[in-house]
């Protein structure tokens, strides 16, 4: 795949519906704007006075203010001279983590081919959350050395060309957080099925250079139901783990219950560093997570 | 073949695989079911978990019994298993093999056939030489041995005889050593014995028979007016036996007239009586017994079981004790043990429609008009001479010829010459072969005149040649006259045995019972109707006759096979079984091999079912392994399974029948609240358009020139249509349409009787000219050949359709050819004034041309017509034509034949005139 040009983008927008089938990186961006475009962007500003685009207030000038800075216009129409002050917009970095492990290539049965795998609906919400991030103005990239943040849309499709790209991994994913900057916003989306070891660590660095983010585990329905029976033998995905049962029915519950004990402890990890954790199903439509994601990124301060 | 029990098996070493079953027991217990392989991530929190039931990989025991029993099945199946088998002929050298071949052999003949078919295979496989005796038909000089196969052909040919085999010459058995296969019909019979020894003298002889007693019905005779049937077998049957009377209903239909249980009460032999009015008993033609397949168990009835009604009508009023001169007494006498006797006035009389009416010295026939009609429906009018016939005057139209007036008196007292005899009757008169008794004597006589058709009428003559019995025929009917008193007066003829012969041989009265060889001799019979082995009543054609002599001793044979044979009026019928027959079980000595007695059962072979079982097994098996490792409920296997336990459960049942769909109840709604015209679909999409657009057209111009305002035509449902609603079908005819349920048939034939109308359109053009030569047509014969179409004439110049709405004088649709209705009747004449007939009254319910009227009427959307008719001007005219043609259709429909009544207006005008 090769990234296109951002001066096509515009034209790669047009002709999207005609190329939708042919590339696939129109296609999750088309999906991701598609997904983007039902959440309703609020101001994005920060609420106070700072550096920024937007007019935030006037107000009467103090001691060491600079003089270049009073409103002339504003302070001849009275006695008191003002400031004409802008809001504070912080351009933040949000790093992306898409588990790009074989686990998540998952997309259920056979028989279930409409839905869509793991893996593709955690782009897909990424490259929304990128999408909407951008919009914002925020800047925007993937974990790892291959995207650093960056705004504007031209920033899209370098993330949806690598989104599109992501190398073959092993059957479980780790973040890799060494180029997240201090102070920056972290996203992981993941099914978080790898060592709980990896993600604490993970999480341990990211918080001591104060990095807040949220985790969002995307799991297939299946995995949360464990339909099977009679004798099974389960692979992972890429077929290097492997587990025979007699009575698959047999394992339901003490599956489920690991199942629950992985999330909590994920959830204890996240709140302890101040994260925010949730979980999706790929059976579920994909806006009800962005959303989460949106409103869980604007709730970190 | 190995035996086990009532199974034989043809391949018995494939058994010793049942002994692998155990092996197979371990094996298979040892064998978990095989495991899915599933991708599932998740497998990450499944590490470390542990099975907590060890049993389940075991194979359940009952699945194992299935598994096990499916195989038991296919070996058993494939060993081939036989229930019944037959037993392989022992031995070797040439083969005979022996048919009764009688009418007793006929209920089991297929199976006796294809035992000798098993026979002649076997003998073919070992290279054995074989050869064929029938012995109802033995062969004309001795048989020699020809190669099983192509005896073997010749099987299907042979049928049962109707009659019993005759004594065999054992000089016409082969030469040499020979095994014997018998297939004998089970019944006792004097030549048995002999033929048995003789070849017995030759090899080993095997005998087959069916176990069923052989069943046959021995008499039929009236006994004091009641009718006793007897029936005799060969051993009492089990199962209850029923006869039949079968004869020919009022209708004319054969049906079975009575039924009545046979007895046998553990006997051979037993009788049925039937008492019947005799009405019912003179239409018994055959007497059977029901289910017996055979010639025996058919008793055909001749004119013995007839009593004819005769009616007895005397001339003068009856002296008072001179009982022996009463004209009536000698036929009485004659007639009361063989005839119903009804003694009335000539009117009473005739509405009883006896079969014979005799006049004793009647000279004036109360009612010449209605006797000659009853003797023109076939009846018989016996006339006796009498002082009153010959002092008659008037002409007598009811005599076979013409008398001269006073008649003569040979012999008397007033006369010079001698009593005269009677001359030895002729070749051609019934009475032919009668021995004349030398003591009849005719001293009175009336004369007849001299002609040349005299000869011709007289059946019996005196010495000198004057007629004595003359007979004409009248109708269907005859009438015969005596030339001399029924009573002693004249003749002494009815003193003598000889009167009552001649009553017989007339058809007067009946012959008490079976014909003496006396009685037939020298009459010759010409058989009508003959039986086959399996008692089917077959016409023959160009039979010899056959002398009485012959027929007298009252035994079938092959020169003279049981069935009917007449003479003039007189049907006898001879029977398979002679009268006073019994039959007996055929007794077998114990050296001969006897096979087929205990043979109630047919030979079964079970591999079918062995294999069926065995694949059933398999089947659930396969559902059983799906639904115990978990794979049953996933939904691809779910179709698959779904599918599998349907093959379990397919158990075929008649279809039930399907309930008549009804119309919807909108549609005809629309259809009866206005004149609505239909098509029959065609199943070709663009006829279809065409006839619909059609009739759309044709509805367009009968509202725009009559008053008739048609609704939007309608595309006919057939099966779910109610047709009485649509007034004016068109049918297009296309050479591929599927002719509808019979169903449909009977829908549209009410239709058409409920006075509809069908168009039927070829739309060739060409039914007309050369007849139903184009496909089209000879599917519209085929389509129309159910339907109650009327006898079809072209459409004559004074049609009502010619003038309906339009006069009109040709029928012009795209094409321009004759069109064809319903003919009239031959006896319309041509109305008075008016140059056209007064035709029949009513609607033809077909009109059947080619000119594709729908085509030429259908328009477009817009109006415009779809197609071209013709060219320029004329085909304008053509078209407007065609639509005048559909008026006057669409008037012909509606207001039916109005027009016709057109020939009564000169009579309307006149009678409004005063």
């Amino acid at each position: 795949m090769t990234q296109a040009p951002p001066s096509a983008a515009r034209a790669l927008e047009l002709r999207r519906g005609a190329e939708a089938e042919a590339s696939a990186l129109p296609a999750l961006l088309v999906a991701a704007e598609h997904l983007a475009a039902t959440v309703q962007m609020g101001g994005h500003g920060r609420r106070r006075a700072g550096a920024g685009e937007e007019f935030w207030q006037y107000r009467p000038v103090h001691s060491g203010d600079d003089a270049r800075f009073i409103d002339w216009r504003r302070s001849a129409r009275s006695d008191t001279q003002y400031l004409r002050e802008r809001e504070w917009q912080l351009a933040q970095s949000v790093h992306l983590w898409v588990d790009d492990a074989a686990s998540m290539r998952f997309a259920g049965s056979a028989t279930n081919a409409a839905r869509a795998s793991k893996g593709e609906r955690a782009r897909l919400l990424a490259l929304a959350l990128a999408v909407l991030m951008i919009r914002g103005g925020e800047r925007v990239g993937l974990m790892g050395p291959l995207a650093p943040p960056r705004p504007g849309r031209a920033q899209l499709m370098t993330l949806a060309a690598h989104l599109s790209s992501l190398p073959e991994a092993g059957d479980y994913g780790a973040p890799e957080v060494g180029a997240v900057q201090s102070g920056a916003r972290a996203v992981f989306l993941s099914d978080f099925f790898g060592a709980p070891e990896a993600i604490e660590a993970a999480l341990a660095r990211l918080s001591d250079r104060g990095v807040t983010g949220v985790m969002l585990q995307v799991l297939d329905p299946e995995e949360e139901e464990f339909p099977f029976q009679g004798r099974t033998i389960f692979e992972s995905m890429s077929g290097a783990l492997t587990h025979e049962t007699r009575k698959a029915a047999d394992l339901r519950a003490r599956y489920l219950e690991r199942l629950a004990e992985r999330r909590e402890r994920l959830s204890r990890m996240a709140r302890a560093a101040g994260w925010q954790f949730s979980t999706h199903h790929t059976g579920s439509p994909a806006q009800g997570a962005l959303l989460w994601l949106n409103a869980a990124l604007g709730r970190l301060v | 073949m190995w035996m086990l029990g009532p199974v034989g098996f043809s391949a018995p070493w494939l058994l010793l695989g049942l002994l692998g079953l155990p092996i197979l027991w371990l094996l298979l217990r040892a064998v978990p079911p095989a495991p899915i392989r599933r991708r599932f991530p998740g497998v990450a929190l499944l590490l470390g978990l542990r099975d907590e039931d060890a049993e389940a990989d075991r194979t359940p025991w009952w699945l194992m019994l299935l598994r096990m029993a499916a195989l038991a099945a296919a070996i058993i199946g494939f060993a081939g298993p036989v229930l019944n088998p037959r037993v392989a002929l022992p031995g070797q050298g040439p083969l005979l093999v022996l048919f009764d071949g009688s009418w007793a052999a006929a209920p089991g003949w297929s199976r006796a056939i294809a035992r000798a078919g098993l026979a002649l295979e076997e003998a073919r496989v070992a290279g054995r030489p074989a050869a064929l005796i029938d012995l109802s038909d033995p062969p004309p000089q001795a048989l020699s041995f020809a190669p099983a196969a192509d005896l073997a052909a010749q099987l299907p040919g042979l049928k049962p005889h109707p009659w019993e085999p005759a004594a065999f010459d054992p000089a016409l058995l082969p030469e040499g050593g020979f095994d014997t296969l018998w297939l004998s019909d089970g019944v006792a019979r004097e030549g048995r014995a002999p033929l048995l020894a003789a070849v017995q003298s030759r090899g080993a002889v095997s005998v087959w028979q069916p176990a069923r007693p052989v069943l046959a019905l021995s008499s039929a005779a009236l006994v004091d007016g009641e009718l006793v049937v007897g029936a005799i077998a060969s051993a009492p049957p089990a199962a209850p036996v029923e006869i039949v009377a079968v004869g020919l209903d009022p209708a004319g239909i054969e049906r079975d007239l009575i039924r009545a249980p046979l007895d046998f009460e553990g006997k051979t032999s037993t009788e049925q009586v039937f008492d019947l009015p005799p009405e019912l008993r003179n239409r018994i033609t055959r007497f059977e017994i029901a289910g017996a397949r055979s010639a025996g168990a058919v008793r055909l009835t001749d004119d013995a079981l007839k009593r004819r009604k005769v009616a007895l009508v005397a001339g003068g009023r009856p002296r008072e004790g001179l009982e022996l001169l009463s004209p009536l007494h000698y036929l009485r006498e004659a007639l009361a043990p063989s005839a119903d006797l009804i003694e009335s006035p000539l009117e009473d009389v005739l509405p009883v429609s006896p079969d014979v009416i005799i006049l004793a010295d009647v000279a004036e026939v109360a009612e010449p008009d209605r006797l000659a009609e009853w003797i023109e429906e076939g009846g018989l009018l016996l006339r006796f001479a009498g002082p009153r016939m010959a002092a008659a005057e008037a002409e007598d139209p009811l005599l076979p010829v013409r008398l001269r007036l006073g008649g003569r008196s040979v012999g008397g007292t007033m006369s010079w010459g001698e009593p005269r005899s009677l001359a030895p009757f002729a070749e051609a008169s019934p009475f032919a072969g009668l021995p004349v008794p030398e003591e009849v004597r005719v001293s009175m006589q009336v004369m007849a005149e001299p002609g040349p058709e005299l000869a011709e009428a007289t059946l019996a003559a005196l010495a000198d040649g004057t007629p004595l019995v003359t007979r004409a025929r009248f109708g269907t009917g005859q009438i015969v006259l005596f030339h001399v008193t029924a009573n002693a007066e004249w003749s002494s003829l009815p003193l003598s045995g000889l009167f009552p012969q001649m009553l017989e041989r007339l058809a007067v009265s009946t012959r008490p019972a079976e014909p003496e060889a006396a009685e037939l001799a020298g009459t010759i019979w010409v058989p009508q109707k003959v039986l086959d082995g399996y008692g089917r009543l077959q016409a023959t054609d160009a039979a010899a006759g056959i002398a009485g002599e012959d027929l007298a001793g009252g035994a079938a044979s092959a020169a003279t096979p049981p069935g009917l044979y007449a003479a003039g009026d007189r049907v006898i019928a001879l029977n398979a079984v002679t009268r006073g027959r019994t039959l007996a079980a055929a007794q077998w000595p114990a050296t001969v091999t006897l096979e087929g007695a205990l043979e109630e059962r047919e030979e079964v072979p079970l591999k079918g079912i062995a294999l069926a079982l065995a694949l059933g097994a398999l089947l659930l098996d396969v559902l059983a392994t799906l639904g115990l490792s978990g794979r049953l409920w996933r939904p691809a296997v779910r179709g698959a399974a779904l599918v599998l336990a349907l093959a379990l459960a397919l158990v075929p049942h008649p279809p039930q029948a399907q309930e008549p769909a009804q119309m919807d109840e909108a549609r005809a709604i629309q259809a009866a609240s206005n004149v609505v015209f239909a098509h029959v679909p065609t199943g070709d999409a663009e006829v279809d358009r065409v006839a619909y657009a059609g009739l759309k057209g044709l509805s367009d111009i009968v509202a725009r020139r009559t008053t008739v305002e048609p609704s939007a035509p309608m595309t006919l449902d057939l099966e779910r249509d109610d047709l009485a609603l649509f007034s004016l079908i068109y049918w297009p005819v296309t050479e591929g349409q599927p002719a509808p349920s019979p169903r449909v048939y009977a829908k549209l034939n009410r239709y058409l009787r409920s006075g509809g109308m069908i168009l039927f359109d070829t739309r060739d053009a060409d039914l007309a000219g050369v007849g139903a030569t184009t496909p089209a047509g000879q599917r519209l014969q085929a389509l129309a050949a159910p339907l109650d179409v009327p006898p079809l004439e072209a459409v004559p110049p004074d049609h009502v359709l010619t003038r309906t709405f339009y006069l009109l004088q040709d029928f012009p649709g795209r094409h321009d050819g004759a069109i064809w209705v319903e003919a009239a009747p031959p006896d319309a004449e041509l109305a008075e004034g008016m140059p056209f007939r007064n035709l029949n009254d009513g609607v033809t319910p077909v009109v059947i041309g080619g000119n594709d009227w729908a085509s030429a009427w259908a328009e477009t959307p817009e109006g415009l017509p779809m197609f071209p008719v013709g060219r320029g001007m004329a085909g304008e005219r053509q078209r407007e034509m065609a639509a005048r043609f559909g008026v006057n259709l669409v008037m012909h429909v509606l207001t039916g034949n109005y027009k016709s009544d057109q020939v009564h207006v000169p009579a309307l005008l006149e009678r409004l005139g005063q």
